[in-house]
């Protein structure tokens, strides 16, 4: 009851803004445009390529693939996210909403759950996408093969989630939708020089740099979701050609999960304390 | 009486500028509150405290006898500091429903408030188009829509024209004259003597004075009188055992009164000792030149 009151608060807030619903809604256009690979064709002189064909559409391999290649999609909704909360700071709305009696718990679970929200309805659109694209060009439709490894759909949810918890953090520690933006790409660009270092100075020639970074938020979600172009099987096929052999961990794992939700705990709460402790 | 808020002890510091310093005063149903005193002497930020949008540093308040969490409280109250805020994106009406939701109070009411202050006819243009006066209405509305217990209201006044100041101390008057509790921060003296029962005088954070308008300075007033013989009106004068202070300046001799005194008793008194005067009136000090004398004396003290 109380948390759809506050998913109201914000929705109401969210409907009214043009750019917000125009953001939202060509996030969903360009999700579905996923299946618009179905239709890319080559013709390299007789040999002609089409990538329907390649298998990329093959259950169970559908989920990892279309939930990869939505992940990146997430910079539009991010977008939103930041503003949503910066927002709030330039319209000095968020004084208001605190005296008209909205706690600062109230706020932030309100920023939050539409966070899950937003998540949610991304997941469910990609489900039912992969299921119909599945469905049309899957070579094996067993019910028990296409629901297989489902767990790249937990794990996109929950990259989202992580993503967005990271954007409103930005938000409420910059204040300005464009500096929040430019905080999260100078984090992600830290942490590459991070590794950077500890990969070719500190811990040459071992393991240890990439346990560490594994724990970095953004790293650790880009981990939930490893590419998986590697694993069709010409590309597999063209590198044993080659002589390579591509040995990869295609799996969710579940300490990557646990990371990136321990990291979205995290967020949430800087938020909070950050707003509590700010004199508006 | 019931009290509606309790302040105490009071204190905000930013780094090593105290801006409220241990104040402390409470409000009482059914009284219009006005705090006063100069730009930068605390006012907004008191207001803030106890609005939830400013951290204390330390002292408390209680809204309602401390029944509720400041937050619930705050759905009883109605206030608008500063600079009116809503999203410039959305109708007036659009914004009023979200602080019907933010609130808890159904969305009844909305017409209503709109027609109070004026703004029924704009109610489906967007904020951003409205002036400076029609947003101010547009937050007194917003603020009336929960029908508080208390409107608070900071420098409603601020920045507006004539015209567009006159309307909202119209609306303030109607709102008073319903039985509504106030609150009304502002450095206009005029304003807070117009409207106000009650005041607190603050300055530098500081509490001068709390009470009833009329009793800011407990003096009873004083006279100015002329005559021919000054030099002896002041001796007549010093002679008499309810008059505190004698000056003179430019001709006109004013005596402070230390108990009340009607001008006929005095001015049979001085026709008695032989003098008669040729002016004779008595005042009583103005807010503004007793909010002044009040200033001062901390000034020099």
């Amino acid at each position: 009851m109380i948390m759809l009151r506050l998913l109201e608060i914000e929705f109401h807030k969210l409907r009214y803004s043009r750019s917000a619903k125009i953001l939202v809604f060509s996030y969903f256009i360009l999700l579905s445009f996923i299946a618009l690979i179905a239709s890319i064709e080559f013709n390299l002189g007789s040999l002609e390529f089409r990538v329907a064909d390649q298998g990329i559409f093959n259950f169970p391999f559908i989920w990892h693939f279309n939930a990869y290649v939505a992940s990146f999609l997430k910079l539009f909704l991010a977008i939103v996210i930041v503003s949503m909360i910066s927002n709030e700071y330039s319209n000095r709305t968020l004084k208001q909403n605190l005296i008209d009696g909205l706690s600062k718990k109230e706020f932030i679970s309100s920023k939050f759950l539409t966070v899950l929200v937003l998540s949610l309805a991304s997941t469910l659109f990609l489900f039912i996408l992969s299921l119909i694209l599945g469905l049309s060009f899957s070579d094996y439709t067993e019910v028990s093969i296409i629901f297989s490894d489902m767990e790249y759909l937990l794990a996109y949810l929950i990259n989202l989630i992580g993503f967005f918890a990271f954007c409103m953090f930005a938000g409420m520690l910059i204040k300005r939708s464009a500096f929040a933006l430019g905080f999260i790409f100078i984090w992600w660009v830290l942490e590459n020089i991070a590794y950077g270092i500890m990969k070719w100075r500190l811990f040459r020639d071992s393991e240890i740099a990439d346990k560490i970074a594994g724990f970095f938020p953004l790293e650790a979600m880009g981990n939930l979701l490893i590419e998986p172009i590697s694993r069709l099987g010409a590309v597999q096929s063209a590198a044993s050609q080659m002589g390579s052999d591509i040995e990869k961990d295609y799996s969710v794992h579940f300490t990557d999960l646990l990371i990136v939700m321990g990291w979205t705990v995290i967020f949430v709460f800087l938020s909070y304390k950050l707003l509590k402790k700010r004199d508006l | 009486m019931e009290t509606i808020l309790k302040i105490s002890q009071l204190t905000k510091k930013f780094g090593s500028l105290t801006a409220v310093d241990q104040l402390s005063f409470s409000i009482q149903r059914g009284n219009v509150y006005g705090i006063l005193g100069p730009n930068g002497s605390g006012k907004s930020t008191t207001l803030g405290m106890i609005l939830n949008v400013v951290n204390k540093t330390s002292g408390s308040f209680s809204w309602f006898e401390g029944f509720e969490s400041t937050h619930e409280a705050l759905k009883k109250v109605g206030a608008i500091i500063e600079h009116p805020n809503f999203y410039p994106y959305m109708t007036a009406v659009q914004n009023l429903e979200l602080v019907c939701k933010i609130k808890g109070v159904n969305k009844g009411k909305i017409e209503e408030k709109l027609k109070l202050v004026g703004l029924l006819d704009r109610k489906d243009s967007k904020f951003r188009t409205f002036s400076l006066g029609m947003k101010q209405r547009l937050a007194i509305a917003s603020a009336l829509l929960n029908d508080p217990e208390i409107l608070i209201l900071d420098e409603p006044t601020n920045g507006l024209d004539p015209e567009g100041i006159h309307q909202i101390r119209e609306i303030i008057r109607k709102i008073a004259a319903g039985g509504t509790t106030i609150l009304l921060a502002s450095h206009l003296l005029d304003e807070v003597e117009k409207v106000c029962t009650h005041v607190v005088i603050i300055r530098k954070g500081k509490k001068l004075y709390s009470g009833p308008v009329d009793g800011i300075n407990a003096s009873h007033g004083f006279f100015e009188l002329k005559s021919k013989n000054n030099d002896l009106l002041i001796q007549i004068l010093e002679g008499h055992p309810h008059i505190a202070k004698v000056s003179e300046k430019d001709g006109l001799v004013t005596a402070i009164l230390a108990e009340p005194m009607e001008p006929e008793t005095i001015n049979e008194y001085i026709f008695e000792k032989g003098l008669s005067l040729s002016y004779l009136i008595k005042r009583r000090e103005s807010l503004e030149e007793q909010f002044l004398e009040l200033t001062k004396q901390t000034h020099s003290a």
